[in-house]
């Protein structure tokens, strides 16, 4: 019976927010034995949710309503959005890491696993003090990831911000917006270095284990945030070398002179993507939707002009659009030949015919929420085939394996701990967390 | 030269454009032996996309093209013709890991499916990137960036709520595809070295965007558990304080500050304007946001983006410049960090791409050479590998074959 690519491979997981928790739920999806380490002392931002104890007031704002069922009852911790998409596959321990006997408990574990990984600020591991320098000690075959915004080294390391800081320094949030005045300041959020971190952090790891299987040697690895997805940007980059051209913000079009756009279709709210790259599809494009009058136009009868007209090319193409489904514009047009596609909402996107054939979406039996579908793995392997194997872990929903069964600590000893103020265990967040 | 972790590993590349050329630039970044096949004549349509140096387009010229094939070698065969499809497979018997990024049912044509693979090299591992997946009602649809934006579940919640959805900036998500087909192989590479088997891995770009982490997933579930759905949102209305939130003009471009309700001191001392408190003692009053902003923007009036990041930090307020690519290629953090590599191309000239994205102590990022020229490697495979002599490949490249 083949075991799943990571299994018996043990993480100690000391992630927050996104960038970090993709990395290990990669990980995690792939087998490991991810071990979140939290503390019921501290609740960090944006990771299982955005207060312990949320006020009903918070219900009411863009950032609280991930909520289930909004009624700050019974642990909201473990049942908001933000966690349950990233938490499954894992498992949650609670050990105090400011105090020396949680250290000790921490080494302990530490001395039996794999992989380290963390993506807080630069002085978090430097402030507690575990950084490679100590955990290497404890364990010379670790592989150990530090991923702040801006890595563990370099004149800005210290620099404090948020996601929208560190992404405004990739580059990402300049060239993307409505082409207008106003921009960047009416930029909504986006976070491609989290995506791009997440990843990153992966890779490098199942690297460093495959050379470890190799070598026996652990090593070090710093990730900054912001260079994981300055990688994924490198045409305005090259493009400002080789012509002076600084790239600006141009929404939906290409750089690249095909003629594309997101058009407003029957409904509320819904909308197509429609690129046409060349004469080809031009003309698939025109058969496909009849050849209206307007399609023979000299305006639009080359590459060329059709990008010099583009904006004349836009208000047909969305009248057409107008008078159909988003959906429909997808099958009528991809027959054709031409790339097109619905803007998928979240709604939609539970019941795209795609996603369910492929069986993207999971259901999952979450105990603090319910029986829900969750997305589901982001790849499929064959003699090693992958899901989602638990439902999202619950605060502290492991000490007992963690501290009993891997760590073999005795009953009296865990007692002993919990019972002074949460040196290890709990599995509620203390008030003022 | 230190080692590198896929020191040894050799990946027959038959990708094309972005989503696999970077998957298998990952691997070659990191020490593998990536030989990229490309079609004789033309190759990669990648060579045909800009930026070029002064607009003139050239095959090996492409910045596009440049970058994403760093690390990997480069010869020319015809998979469609008896003989190219025999050489292709003497390669394949050699080769660790096979990526290709076709059309769902292309492979199969050309008599290169998985089990057909798997005969020749029983421990082969074969990536194949699609659109859509190799099976399904859009296994045949075409997929350019802006659809993959929209169908990957992201695009619908970015934008104003008056406006069309906005995608990302540039080629993003495909890059991101690339990585996650990336992670999946080296997954499967690691499983073959702990339990001796290879396998077949289906990344669909479709669901590694379903799948990522962030507004997109969260949403869903958000969906999921309470009836409603996260529309766009104006990120100018619906702040709770009146403290700097967003981007903000300054002398020389913009700046990103985000500021919580607790910092309106650390405000007051890097604006040098201590009784700044008691003019505004009511955090929460937001008829007094456009006050407090003017002040902020006037002290940003007289500092570049990158002198009013410096002061700010040093106060500790979160102010970050918001950076073009100008901006990323002087920044002084990625050149003291080494992102940056120059890479010398004989046609093409000498730029400057990213590098390591990340800092491996044992295994480090390498740039052991730039992009292959079309066909660059050929006598070095065919003749010095597979044993063909140089006439041979004469009457090979005659006969259409390379």
């Amino acid at each position: 019976m083949a075991k799943l690519p990571l299994e018996g491979i043990r993480v100690v997981d000391l992630t927050v927010v996104w960038a970090g928790p993709f990395a290990t739920m990669l990980l995690a999806d792939l087998g490991a034995e991810v071990i979140r380490v939290e503390t019921v002392h501290h609740f960090q931002n944006a990771t299982r949710g955005i207060m312990a104890f949320p006020p009903p007031i918070l219900y009411q704002i863009p950032m609280g309503r991930d909520y289930y069922e909004r009624d700050g009852k019974d642990e909201p911790w473990n049942r908001d959005a933000m966690g349950g998409r990233q938490l499954r596959n894992k498992l949650s321990c609670c050990i105090d890491l400011t105090r020396p006997k949680g250290l000790e408990v921490f080494k302990k574990l530490v001395g039996i696993s794999d992989v380290f990984i963390e993506n807080n600020t630069a002085r978090f591991t430097e402030s507690i003090g575990i950084t490679y320098d100590v955990l290497s000690q404890w364990n010379p075959r670790i592989v150990y990831v530090n991923m702040p915004g801006w890595g563990m080294s370099g004149p800005h390391k210290y620099w404090l911000g948020y996601g929208v800081n560190v992404e405004a320094t990739t580059g990402h949030t300049w060239i993307r917006g409505y082409p207008d005045e106003e921009h960047p300041l009416h930029n909504t959020n986006v976070f491609h270095m989290d995506a791009s971190g997440g990843g990153t952090a992966a890779l490098a790891i199942i690297l460093a284990l495959y050379h470890r299987e190799r070598t026996g040697k652990g090593q070090y690895i710093d990730i900054a945030g912001a260079e994981t997805a300055v990688a994924h940007f490198p045409d305005p980059i090259l493009d400002y070398q080789m012509n002076r051209r600084i790239w600006r913000t141009i929404g939906n079009r290409d750089f690249h002179g095909a003629v594309q756009g997101c058009y407003r279709c029957r409904g509320e709210d819904r909308w197509a993507v429609i690129t046409i790259s060349n004469d080809e599809e031009w003309q698939a494009f025109s058969n496909a939707i009849g050849n209206p009058e307007w399609t023979k136009n000299e305006k639009f009868a080359d590459v060329i002009s059709r990008y010099q007209n583009h904006d004349e090319l836009d208000k047909h193409i969305a009248e057409w659009c107008s008078h159909h489904d988003h959906y429909e514009v997808m099958f009528i047009l991809q027959r054709a030949g031409v790339p097109a596609g619905p803007v998928i909402d979240h709604d939609e996107a539970i019941k795209d015919p795609q996603l369910a054939y492929r069986g993207f979406y999971e259901v999952v039996d979450h105990k603090p929420t319910g029986v829900h579908l969750f997305p589901g793995v982001l790849f499929k392997m064959s003699r090693t085939p992958l899901s989602v194997r638990t439902p999202p872990c619950k605060l502290g929903e492991h000490n007992d394996y963690v501290f009993k069964q891997l760590l073999k600590m005795s009953d009296e000893e865990i007692a002993e701990l919990e019972a002074d103020n949460y040196v290890i265990g709990g599995t509620a967040y203390l008030p003022g967390a | 030269m230190p080692e590198q972790a896929l020191s040894g590993v050799k990946v027959l590349d038959l990708t094309w454009y972005i989503a696999g050329p970077m998957c298998t630039k990952y691997l070659a970044d990191f020490g593998a032996d990536v030989l990229k096949v490309e079609k004789p004549g033309e190759g990669d349509p990648a060579r045909r996309m800009g930026p070029f140096p002064n607009d003139e387009p050239h095959p090996e010229k492409s910045g596009f093209f440049l970058y994403l094939n760093h690390n990997k070698r480069g010869i020319t065969l015809n998979l469609k013709c008896a003989t190219g499809k025999k050489i292709f497979k003497r390669l394949v018997g050699e080769a660790d890991i096979l990526v290709e990024s076709f059309s769902p049912g292309v492979m199969e044509r050309l008599g290169f499916s998985y089990q057909e693979l798997e005969k020749i090299n029983p421990r082969l591992i074969m990536t194949s990137i699609s659109n859509f997946g190799q099976t399904g009602p859009y296994r045949d649809f075409k997929m350019t960036e802006l659809v993959l934006n929209a169908m990957g579940a992201d695009m619908a919640q970015h934008g104003l709520p008056d406006r069309e959805p906005l995608k990302r900036g540039a080629y993003c998500l495909q890059h991101q595809a690339g990585l996650i087909a990336a992670v999946a192989t080296l997954a499967a590479l690691f499983t073959r070295q702990r339990q001796g088997f290879g396998q077949y891995l289906d990344i669909s770009m479709m669901e590694t965007q379903a799948g990522t982490i962030d507004w997109r997933s969260m949403t869903v579930l958000t969906y999921l558990y309470t009836g409603e759905r996260y529309l766009r949102e104006d990120p100018r209305v619906g702040g709770i304080s009146i403290l700097p939130g967003g981007g903000y003009p300054c002398k020389d471009g913009f700046i990103w500050c985000l500021m919580t309700v607790q910092w309106l001191g650390r405000l007051a001392d890097l604006l040098g304007m201590p009784d700044l408190p008691q003019r505004f003692p009511n955090v929460f009053d937001m008829t007094r946001k456009g006050e407090l902003d003017a002040i902020f923007m006037e002290w940003l009036a007289e500092r570049g983006k990158y002198q009013a990041s410096y002061e700010g930090q040093a106060k500790r307020v979160p102010i970050t410049p918001v950076c073009t690519s100008e901006d990323l290629l002087n920044d002084p953090h990625y050149n003291e960090r080494g992102l940056w590599v120059e890479v010398d191309h004989p046609v093409a000239g000498k730029w400057k791409y990213v590098g390591p994205v990340a800092r491996m102590s044992e295994t480090p990022y390498q740039l052991r050479r730039r992009a292959p020229m079309l066909g660059e490697h050929n006598v070095e495979v065919y003749c010095d590998q597979l044993g063909y002599t140089r006439e041979d490949l004469v009457r090979l490249r005659e006969a259409g074959v390379i």
